[in-house]
């Protein structure tokens, strides 16, 4: 039995088609996936996020706590309010969730896990806190979440939301929060875009919405949030990272806080002996050149060796096929390769991502027309 | 609820089929098909002269969403392709029965025309996959 958001019913006023995701039935589309993209890269849309675990870890032993848990560090959050992304590893280094981290106070850090990994994350997070005093986790499912992303987020959501948001956050640098009346706003997000992502009473989530679609906000759901994170080149956990990948192996070597030495995370043992080794495969970026739409899972073959597509559709701003793909660690931006794709061998080149930010093509070949 | 024009012939798996003038038949897909598909963004046609089995994919729709097979819904030669769907694959979207079009079949027989669902047949087929 799937769950229903605070927002269900205003999805279904709106003409959503609904899904099931993650074991919560949310809005697909409200029309046309592809004018939804179009509203964050050009104005504002929302997206309601309320299915994402929200995790409270509160008490002396957080600080010390994350340190362990996380493999980005938490000692890099020295200002309140200050956000961190960063994976959760198990013991092989694999990923178990990619997540948030807010530093609220020295007693209290919020997490924003993936809401499919809920229970395993919760599971894990509780046995690896029995080892440590002073911590306390706790699950925030009274809250629901709205993401208002584009480049007239801020302003429509000050024109919706009232001048305490335009004063409190309408200059507030990325990755950050700040607590704004019963309003947790922080400048996060996962279409490349300017924004925010607001956590909020449940009981007010309708309300809120209402008032942002009033002010010109676009309701948007999960097909314009997958291209949209997909041309940002953000990662779609259980897609392009898993248990079974580490994060060196899936563009997210950035995300790992080597130093210092001697802060033992779970799965540093087993990422320093890949990194040792030398790790064999690597995420990169596709443009498919052939007509045609890549798509997760279709073979990728490039001079050095077979890949694989972990995320792949049609980008609406580039108006072409582009996918991520996990490729022998030799593979270069620039080289070329071919992709089976429905019976058919389509050409398409290795790229640095993003594919988008703020609204413009990131290609090499889009900088230079 | 989507449109499903009485005039037309429909197949279990979305296509629908107008007897044209000359006694050819134009293909395209539903109404119903495009609106689950979302967004069309390429359609790969057959080959003009191709010959086709009743039954068998000859063409694919892919939406942002997903890629869909198109079956020939009854056998004959390939006659003419909407080519205009190539840089325009939204027109399924917005007309399906009309500028959709996506190819026309010169039927190898009479028989298998007969067979196909009318209007009411394929609401009563769709209510039924829902």
């Amino acid at each position: 039995m799937n769950q229903h958001t605070a927002l269900y019913e205003s999805h279904v006023a709106a003409g959503a088609r609904m899904v099931a995701f993650g074991g919560w039935m949310m809005p697909l589309h409200y029309g046309s996936q592809v004018q939804e993209h179009h509203a964050v890269r050009r104005r504002a849309g929302m997206f309601d996020v309320s299915h994402m675990t929200r995790v409270d870890l509160r008490g002396a032993g957080a600080r010390p706590f994350l340190r362990r848990l996380v493999a980005n560090n938490v000692d890099k959050l020295t200002e309140r309010g200050k956000a961190l992304y960063t994976c959760m590893l198990n013991d092989q280094g694999g990923v178990l969730d990619d997540l948030i981290v807010y530093f609220l106070d020295e007693d209290w850090f919020r997490l924003v896990v993936n809401a499919a990994t809920r229970d395993k994350d919760l599971a894990w997070i509780n046995d690896a806190a029995a080892a440590f005093a002073d911590v306390e986790v706790g699950p925030r499912p009274e809250l629901a979440m709205i993401a208002v992303q584009g480049p007239e987020a801020r302003a429509r959501s000050a024109a919706a939301l009232g001048d305490g948001i335009r004063e409190a956050a309408g200059e507030l640098p990325p990755f950050h929060a700040v607590t704004v009346g019963e309003y947790f706003v922080s400048t996060t997000g996962y279409t490349g875009e300017d924004g925010f992502e607001i956590i909020l009473p449940a009981a007010r989530a309708a309300a809120t919405w209402q008032a942002l679609l009033q002010s010109g906000v676009a309701p948007c759901g999960l097909g314009a949030r997958d291209t949209l994170r997909l041309e940002a080149g953000m990662n779609l956990y259980g897609a392009d990272m898993d248990e079974q990948t580490t994060p060196l192996e899936s563009g997210l070597g950035w995300t790992v806080a080597w130093e210092p030495a001697a802060r033992d995370f779970i799965g540093r043992g087993a990422l320093e002996r890949l990194r040792a080794q030398g790790v064999t495969r690597r995420l990169v970026g596709l443009v498919l050149e052939d007509r045609g739409v890549l798509r997760g899972h279709q073979t990728v073959i490039c001079s050095g060796g077979a890949g694989e597509i972990t995320s792949g559709s049609y980008s609406p701003t580039l108006e072409r096929s582009i996918a991520l793909a996990r490729v022998p660690a030799a593979v270069r931006a620039g080289d070329s390769c071919q992709v089976e794709v429905r019976g058919r061998s389509l050409a398409a080149r290795v790229v640095k991502y993003p594919f988008v930010r703020h609204g413009r093509s990131c290609l090499a070949q889009d900088q230079a027309e | 609820m989507s449109d499903i024009p009485s005039e037309l012939r429909y197949t279990k798996t979305h296509e629908w089929v107008r007897l044209m003038d000359d006694g050819n038949l134009e293909i395209g897909i539903t109404d119903h098909a495009q609106s689950l598909m979302g967004d069309m963004v390429y359609v790969e046609l057959p080959e003009v002269g191709a010959v086709v089995v009743g039954g068998d994919d000859c063409a694919v729709v892919e939406s942002v969403k997903a890629a869909s097979d198109v079956y020939a819904p009854v056998s004959g030669e390939i006659v003419e392709v909407n080519e205009e769907l190539a840089d325009a694959p939204e027109t399924l979207n917005q007309h399906p029965y009309t500028d959709g079009w996506m190819f026309r079949i010169r039927a190898a027989g009479e028989g298998e025309l007969d067979e196909l669902l009318d209007a009411d047949g394929y609401l009563e087929a769709i209510e039924a996959e829902e």
